[in-house]
């Protein structure tokens, strides 16, 4: 698109740059009049501080624009630390660089900097309320997580902001509940159930799974979509519909297994919990791997079986390897469907059985103590990581495959 | 064929692991696990400390799994019994769950004096518990009660700290947000209590309709001002966060929350109404785990091991013989007596858990107090 951009030019200074910044002035200003008692008051204030930010700015020219948003930013705290203490610091801080990065970004013309000039001002307006409303779905699926990582190094045994937190200061802090969750039974037990559980339940799923998608994939299978159907059910019914069901069948099979083979009653129980949750996690494998196997050519199986090999060779040095991608993001999905899984493992398993959802439920309902938001940011952690690694070998054997130019 | 090597040696690894360290065998006529339910949280590491630890340190290989999962109780025994596999070998409920587990034939009837240690004294084990054998498959605990804790810092300037329950409905002398429990028990009584209803004529007044009447009343004039909680550390979060000034919940739980974590928190003692805590035994345990079972009990609930727990948390024991035996706090060193509910200074006005009128009157006041909440 860069080419079509020919030059970005400066608005009108007062038609157009004072009046948008003195809106946002105003809503800075309501918010801000809202907490002293006074909106109406806040609203024309904001307004007039908002066009005099844009006025003083645009006949600054001579600094860097990112010296300009600092050095309004410590204007605007300054004040706020005259009215607000340390609350009016961050708040002046916040509504500073706000408003003055604002101010440049019209003023400057920038805003029209991403799109072709032949644009009408409400296409303009549109794109970029296109991309403030993509920032906030982002800023409301990443902001929760937020207080949870902050809250995690409380040193209090509440979910709660202490004022020595919130200034800052060392002794408002701490690591004891990573302490807690790394070196008590009570997590690392469940901790060593969930990686016993998952893997296992992963690889039975995906097995599974991907030769259902394989078969179901075939033309000449008779009530495919029924099967389908049945075999995508799990993710439909709503869970603890499954989980009762499961909790039925699974406790007399459990019973045969313990009376007449003579198996140990945790051992049976690990395995009806990775049998629930293999079952789970198969709809969500046959799902990507049908949806790989659409870009699938079925000319390479029959030039395979023209060369002589049979179909298992064929499935795995010739189907395998293409449909790979599809079968790994469905693993990693059956995968985190067990690790997150808690109504099942509720029902189905015992006590020995705990996972860490399991683990962080009863804690949550019983003790609400930072000690979970501790195992929450190190999951959190953990699949971020996972993630990147997974992301990072795909790109690279895109890459040695040739698929991309990267 | 690689590939299929490659998928079944880690899951044969990990079924090999799964099943060597879960593989501990049973020694003569009784099971070496277990596995108890109970509560969680603080109260849960008190039993640990005073009967799980010592007696696993007496008998070599035994292992306990605790469960925490008392709150459904009741529905987790019945679907259990229903499928014909009970994991449970010793379940820690309230005195009205025990009931109503005995009621329906899926806890064990038991033999107190038979199965429970006599007192130092040689008192037996139903005249020490008393009349807390409140049913015949309930082996009592501790006395725990439920009452009112505020936040110190936010009493209004030149007034008295709370200190009669009536302050929980003067929202004119204590303004803010109160925490109650979701469910008419306690509620009704202390609402009774406040709209000038003799202590005594209390739960007569509650058993007719307009009596139930008078109760919502005096619940409706702080409605607005109510946050309901469920859990046991509802009330504690909201009270150490500042969001409400008073709250109900267990006196441990307030204990924990002044003493332990050192919160701005004050608490009343008047008319905090006692409820019994303790043991029932699955019905129709295979033998060998009951054996087990038994064998715990029978030191969990001795005198001594009674005593040794309030030294974790400040409920009362169960047992008459115990109470003398209460010391100091494990960690803090603090005497423990003058915060167990049974103190003679703090049981001055108490109710104690109208087991009999709330099974008659639960199901009734039950609908009731649901659909004034829903209003």
């Amino acid at each position: 698109m860069s080419e079509i951009i020919a030059y970005i030019q400066r608005p009108n200074l007062y038609t157009f740059t004072m009046p948008v910044v003195a809106v946002l002035g105003a809503v800075f200003g309501f918010i801000t009049g809202n907490i002293y008692g006074a909106p109406a008051i806040g609203l024309p204030i904001g307004a007039l501080i908002g066009a005099a930010l844009a006025a003083v700015l645009a006949q600054i020219i001579s600094i860097k624009p990112w010296k300009k948003i600092w050095g309004a930013a410590a204007v605007f705290a300054a004040v706020g630390a005259i009215f607000g203490g340390f609350a009016g610091i961050v708040g002046g801080l916040v509504v500073g660089v706000s408003m003055s990065w604002f101010a440049i970004w019209i003023g400057s013309g920038k805003y029209r900097a991403g799109v072709p000039n032949y644009y009408t001002p409400a296409q303009v307006l549109w794109h970029n309320s296109f991309l403030f409303i993509c920032a906030l779905v982002f800023f409301f699926l990443i902001a929760p997580l937020v207080p949870v990582v902050w809250l995690s190094f409380n040193a209090e045994d509440f979910f709660t902001f202490t004022p020595e937190m919130l200034a800052f200061k060392a002794e408002g802090y701490s690591l004891k509940h990573y302490y807690d969750f790394l070196g008590s039974d009570e997590w690392m037990v469940p901790l060593k159930n969930s990686l016993i559980i998952a893997p296992i339940a992963t690889i039975i799923s995906v097995s599974l799974g991907t030769l259902a998608a394989i078969g179901l994939s075939q033309s000449h299978v008779p009530g495919r979509q029924a099967i389908m159907a049945i075999l995508i059910s799990p993710m439909i019914v709503p869970l603890i519909i499954s989980a009762t069901g499961m909790f039925f069948f699974y406790a007399p099979l459990g019973n045969w297994l313990q009376a007449s083979l003579g198996l140990n009653q945790a051992f049976v129980g690990y395995i009806k919990v990775i049998l629930a949750h293999a079952v789970l996690g198969i709809p969500f494998v046959i799902i990507t791997v049908t949806a790989t196997l659409v870009g699938f050519d079925r000319s390479l199986t029959r030039a395979a079986a023209n060369m002589g090999a049979d179909p298992v060779t064929t499935f795995f040095r010739v189907q395998m390897p293409l449909i790979l991608p599809g079968v790994i993001s469905g693993g990693l999905f059956a995968f985190i469907t067990s690790f997150d899984e808690v109504v099942v493992v509720l029902f189905v398993g015992s006590a020995r059985q705990q996972t860490l959802p399991w683990q962080m439920f009863t804690g949550l309902r019983e003790q609400i103590s930072p000690t979970i938001l501790a195992a929450a940011t190190i999951l959190v952690t953990v699949s971020i990581l996972l993630l990147t690694t997974v992301e990072l070998l795909r790109r690279r054997s895109e890459r040695l495959r040739g698929l991309s130019p990267g | 064929m690689k590939l299929i090597t490659k998928f079944i040696k880690p899951m044969a690894a990990a079924t090999a692991i799964a099943s060597l360290s879960t593989m501990a065998m049973a020694d003569g006529h009784m099971v070496s696990d277990m596995t108890i339910v109970s509560w969680g949280g603080a109260y849960q590491d008190s039993q640990i400390k005073a009967y799980a630890e010592p007696y696993m340190e007496m008998n070599d290989g035994v292992s306990i799994t605790w469960d925490e999962s008392s709150a459904e109780a009741v529905a987790k025994m019945r679907a259990m019994n229903e499928a014909g596999n009970v994991t449970w070998d010793l379940v820690d409920v309230t005195a009205a769950s025990a009931i109503r587990l005995c009621d329906e034939g899926l806890a064990m009837e038991v033999d107190h004096d038979e199965m429970l240690a006599e007192a130092p004294d040689g008192t037996s084990a139903s005249d020490d518990f008393g009349d807390l054998i409140v049913s015949d498959c309930f082996i009592p605990q501790i006395v725990y009660s439920t009452t009112v804790g505020y936040r110190t810092d936010l009493v209004p300037e030149g007034t008295p700290a709370p200190s009669d329950i009536c302050d929980l409905f003067d929202l004119a002398t204590y303004p803010g947000m109160r925490a109650l429990e979701k469910r008419p028990l306690n509620n009704m009584e202390w609402a009774l209590l406040c709209d000038g209803v003799a202590k005594e004529d209390v739960y007569d007044v509650l058993a007719t309709p307009e009596g139930q009447e008078q109760a919502l009343a005096k619940l409706d004039t702080i409605r607005d001002n109510v946050i309901w909680w469920s859990a046991g550390a509802d009330t504690p979060q909201l009270l150490a966060d500042g969001e409400v000034f008073m709250g109900s919940t267990y006196n441990g739980r307030l204990f924990s929350a002044i003493v332990e974590q050192d919160q701005p928190i004050g608490m009343l003692w008047d008319a905090q109404v006692f409820d019994l805590d303790g043991w029932v035994i699955p019905a129709d345990l295979p033998e060998e785990r009951l054996a087990r079972v038994k064998d715990f009990v029978k030191f969990a609930t001795d005198t001594q091991r009674l005593a040794d727990q309030a030294k974790y948390i400040s409920y009362g024991p169960a047992r008459e013989s115990s109470a003398p035996l209460v010391s100091k706090h494990a960690e803090l060193g603090i005497d423990m007596a003058p915060h167990m509910p049974t103190d003679p200074n703090n049981a001055k006005n108490t109710f104690l858990y109208n087991y009999e009128f709330w099974a008659d009157y639960r199901d009734d006041i039950d609908a009731k107090f649901q659909s004034w909440l829903a209003q």
